[in-house]
């Protein structure tokens, strides 16, 4: 079976400006809503408690709601999770209530407050001085990340394809960390290490494009930056999209099956995945082509000529 | 010849296969609810063995197997129940030495176990547990150094018959004041001498020395206080009878605590944060002495003013007889003549001789037990954290001493739970310097188990439908691709097995994840055997160039994952290393089978023979 019957001629680059416009519109629209909305972090980030709890059946979101501000306990959030049965409550790091019972203390009181049997699934407390801490940790790990890939792409391909490389992971990073926070989604640490994983996705992705890019500059001899670029992407286009098939599947099987302690990571992998697979297509070429790349930046520059001066 | 393999690749990756199979069969076995004793201080033995044996018979428990293992006492059962009602048997009839704990033992057959293969370590959002980070309160621990010094150089001063006006502590410098010249001096000869971890000396012309403690003083104490703290916490969750739990250093202040199957955090945290301890003093003046200091605030210049649990005063020597560090051993016992709960106690040689001392001079006079308990808590005060420390103490008893005692003795003067956690605290050593829990998660068993089922359906739903993608999509080799992938999983799991990493949700996700990028690398060899194919090659040479001209691509694509993922690992914390651990292994699997062992297959079905037509 094949999707593209043979090889395709799709001009990519023709078309890059409108390319450049929507990515722009799109980097735009989500440091916007950064800038406005910011990220909904989770309490790995924020500090403050968690608490999942299962109910037998049906739980009563508005009267655990009653039952807790009855109680004292301010700045409660309460949503179900996954399920109509699973309840999670989430309480600000400030309040000032007895920590070393928390969890206990909030199950005995809806007990009493209900008739159904609970079930405590999940408590966590994340205190203020360790969020601020994975805070920093994690966008350390992703500037770490990106230094080394910077590094290890200039030296095995050239400087401007480096570049390219890492504006595409940017751009990459920036909308999907942006549809968190258009869509208000959580931001935990395992959406963090799936952003990480998107670096290194969409950098796979890219990375075989500039190596074919690499390649067609050496063999073709003829034709101009762009019709080679054009001929590059052409020839690695069925497997950018094969492979971004097969991490989707799986993906979208997390997505549905992984429960929902998972879902945000998968939510993130999906759309990172989307939008990596775009830009290995648009970003990293255009931003080759934007810098003036030429065949003398892929030359193999011989060490040594060794001359024959034997008479 | 083009696509030929020698025997000694064929052969190798014939091993590699036969050993990951091997190393990743302990993951079918599942495991058995068992119950794990050991003891207090000893290494459990054969006699200890059919002791426990002779426990189960006599309460007519069924048991699958028992056996020494790592010197403690292994007994697996068929199921939970039996487990239980063992574990309650022998509590009850074992001595208090030796500690219960319920277990989950993997089943591995002996054979296998013979090889060191065992199953993967899940992680305890996949097995349900607490897990707690926790902070040493280091400014504690230092402080505690300084007030100990400054007593010590009192003394030293004293013993050398040099006067000095004061010593006091501020800011973490000493200042050592003296009325004369010769004093400053020859003190400062004498502490230089004495007190090496401090760095001592006169401020100009003025009647006073300046100390501070010395950064290596200062390192050797927050290390010591670390290493102590840990072998407490050990104690602790020892006593409070938890099989396989982790205590692990992080960074230079911070203590790491797993305790996987335990449910009843509220409990696990007054026991392994609880300070509580115990000093004995004696009382200061009558009753009415009192309530005197209390209400003209007036106390005398050898006694401290404190108070009972409810709220009546209570003048105290400043001196202590015993501290809690004394005391060797306490156990929970109800006070014969009282009924009442009570903590008897056991003291050290030094504190024996003391107690003995003091209770002979002292028949007739009062003795008062002080409880003590020092919290610190983080506070989040606008965008600032705040550090509050706060001490406790109490007079819990006050009782007539009787006549003359030593080496052991009962106190009371608490409830029961109180009295239970005191001695459990007692017995098992004091904390060095206060901890504050600042991470804390527990997952209930139900989350556990759901979260390895819809793991491991995610794995295998995603891992069928790429199969059956990949058969569709290049037919012959989609097939060969698919002996790979699964190979590459049994692999992976093999590894992750043998290195022992602990495997949590996240890195089943990285285990999905793996099963959808594993496949890039024969996509990208069958779309340049088509390719080649296409420019109108021959098969084999197609089938050659294919694999020649995508491996370096295949190789700089994995290793700048392999950096994302290698960066992961090292900075990142809980589920991003979890996570990063299974992506990094998965590549490297991944890398070997995609190219190495699909090339094999390819060149066993095709290589040396005469093609008209290759399914790709």
């Amino acid at each position: 079976m094949k999707f593209l019957h043979g090889q395709t001629h799709i001009d990519f680059m023709s078309k890059r400006k409108l390319a450049l416009s929507m990515s722009l519109l799109l980097i735009v629209l989500s440091i916007a809503s950064l800038a406005k909305n910011g990220l909904n972090f989770g309490i790995d980030f924020t500090g403050g408690y968690l608490i999942e709890i299962g109910y037998p059946g049906d739980a009563d979101l508005d009267s655990i709601r009653k039952t807790l501000t009855s109680n004292n306990f301010k700045d409660v959030q309460v949503q179900n999770f996954g399920t109509s049965r699973d309840v999670l409550i989430r309480i600000a790091p400030s309040s000032d209530i007895n920590k070393a019972s928390i969890g206990d203390t909030i199950i005995d009181i809806l007990k009493q407050g209900s008739d159904q049997s609970i079930e405590k699934r999940r408590v966590e407390y994340v205190g203020p001085q360790v969020g601020a801490e994975l805070r920093d940790q994690g966008g350390m790990a992703m500037l770490v990340a990106l230094f080394f890939i910077l590094v290890y792409v200039s030296l095995r391909f050239q400087f401007k394809s480096a570049v390219s490389a890492i504006l595409a992971l940017v751009h990459d990073v920036i909308i999907t960390i942006g549809c968190f926070s258009i869509l208000q989604l959580d931001f935990d640490l395992t959406v963090l290490a799936a952003i990480l994983a998107i670096i290194g996705y969409s950098l796979n992705d890219t990375v075989v494009v500039l190596d074919r890019i690499r390649e067609t500059f050496r063999t073709v001899r003829k034709g101009s930056s762009s019709e080679i670029i054009n001929l590059s992407i052409n020839q690695t286009l069925s497997r950018t999209l094969m492979t971004s098939l097969t991490t989707l599947i799986v993906v979208t099987a997390l997505f549905f099956l992984g429960g929902e302690v998972i879902h945000g990571f998968a939510t993130a992998l999906i759309i990172g995945i989307a939008v990596g697979t775009y830009s290995s297509v648009y970003v990293a070429s255009s931003a080759i082509l934007s810098m003036g790349i030429t065949k003398q930046d892929f030359l193999v520059q011989s060490k040594e000529e060794i001359v024959d001066d034997r008479p | 010849m083009l696509n030929q393999y020698p025997l000694w690749k064929y052969l190798m990756l014939a091993i590699v296969l036969v050993v990951g199979s091997l190393y990743a069969l302990p993951n079918l076995y599942g495991e058995d609810p068992s119950v794990q004793v050991s003891h207090r201080t000893q290494p459990l033995e054969q006699g200890d063995l059919l002791a426990v044996e002779q426990v189960l018979n006599k309460e007519a428990i069924e048991f699958k197997r028992i056996e020494l293992e790592n010197n403690k006492v292994l007994v697996r059962f068929n199921d939970e129940h039996t487990q239980l009602k063992a574990a309650d048997a022998l509590k009850d009839a074992l001595d208090k030495k030796y500690l219960v704990a319920l277990n989950l033992a993997a089943a591995t057959p002996d054979w296998l176990r013979s090889l060191n293969a065992s199953p993967m370590y899940l992680g305890l959002d996949l097995r349900g547990g607490i897990h707690f980070l926790m902070e040493v309160d280091m400014e504690a621990a230092i402080k505690r150094l300084e007030e100990s010094l400054i007593s010590d150089i009192k003394s030293a001063l004293r013993e050398e018959k040099i006067r000095y006006r004061g010593v006091r502590l501020d800011d973490h410098i000493l200042q050592i004041d003296f009325s004369d010249a010769t004093s400053v001096e020859s003190a400062l000869s004498i502490l230089k001498r004495q007190f090496r971890q401090l760095d001592l000396s006169q401020q100009g012309e003025q009647l006073s020395i300046q100390g501070k403690l010395t950064e290596v003083a200062i390192r050797d104490e927050k290390k010591s206080a670390l290493q102590q703290n840990i072998i407490t916490l050990r104690n602790r969750v020892n006593e409070l009878g938890v099989a396989e739990p982790i205590i692990q250093q992080q960074g230079d202040s911070r203590i790491v605590v797993q305790l996987p199957g335990v449910q009843d955090s509220a409990r696990a945290k007054t026991i392994l944060g609880g300070t509580a301890t115990l000093e004995f003093r004696l009382t200061e003046g009558s009753v009415t002495d009192w309530y005197d200091a209390e209400e003209s605030g007036r106390i005398p210049l050898n006694a401290l003013l404190y108070h009972e649990r409810n709220g009546n005063p209570v003048l105290l020597n400043r001196r202590v007889i015993v501290t809690g560090d004394m005391i060797t051993d306490a156990a929970s016992t109800i006070d014969t003549d009282k009924g009442v709960p009570a903590v008897s106690v056991s003291l050290d040689g030094k504190g024996a001789k003391k107690m003995n001392d003091t209770t002979r001079e002292n028949v007739g006079h009062k003795m008062a037990v002080v409880f003590i308990e020092s919290k610190v808590e983080t506070k989040q005060v606008g965008d600032e954290t705040v550090k509050q420390r706060s001490i406790t103490k109490e007079v819990i008893n006050v009782a007539t001493i009787q006549g003359v005692f030593g080496a052991r003795f009962q106190i009371t003067g608490m409830e029961s739970q109180e009295a239970r956690d005191l001695s459990l605290l007692l017995r098992a050593g004091s904390l060095r310097a206060p901890i504050e829990i600042i991470e804390e998660r527990t997952i209930g068993p139900s989350l556990g188990a759901d979260n390895i089922k819809q793991g491991f359906q995610s794995v295998m739903i995603g891992f069928v439908l790429v199969l059956i993608f990949m058969a569709i999509y290049y037919r012959a080799f989609g097939l060969i691709a698919n002996v790979a992938l699964t190979v590459n999983l049994v692999l992976l799991i093999a590894i992750l097995s043998m290195l022992q990493a602990t495997l949590t949700l996240p890195g089943i996700a990285g285990i999905v994840l793996t099963v959808g990028m594993a496949v890039d690398a024969n996509v990208l060899i069958y779309e340049r055997i088509r390719e080649e194919l296409r420019n109108g090659n021959s098969i084999q040479a197609s089938i050659h160039a294919g694999y020649e001209k995508a491996f370096s691509t295949i190789t700089d694509a994995n290793i700048t994952t392999l950096i994302a993922a290698v960066v992961l690992f090292s900075l990142g914390t809980g589920p991003i290393k979890g996570f990063a651990i299974t992506l990094s292994i998965g590549i490297i699997t991944s890398m070997f089978t995609a190219i190495v062992g699909t090339r094999a297959i390819v060149n066993f079905v095709y290589g040396n023979r005469h093609l008209e037509k290759i399914s790709i």
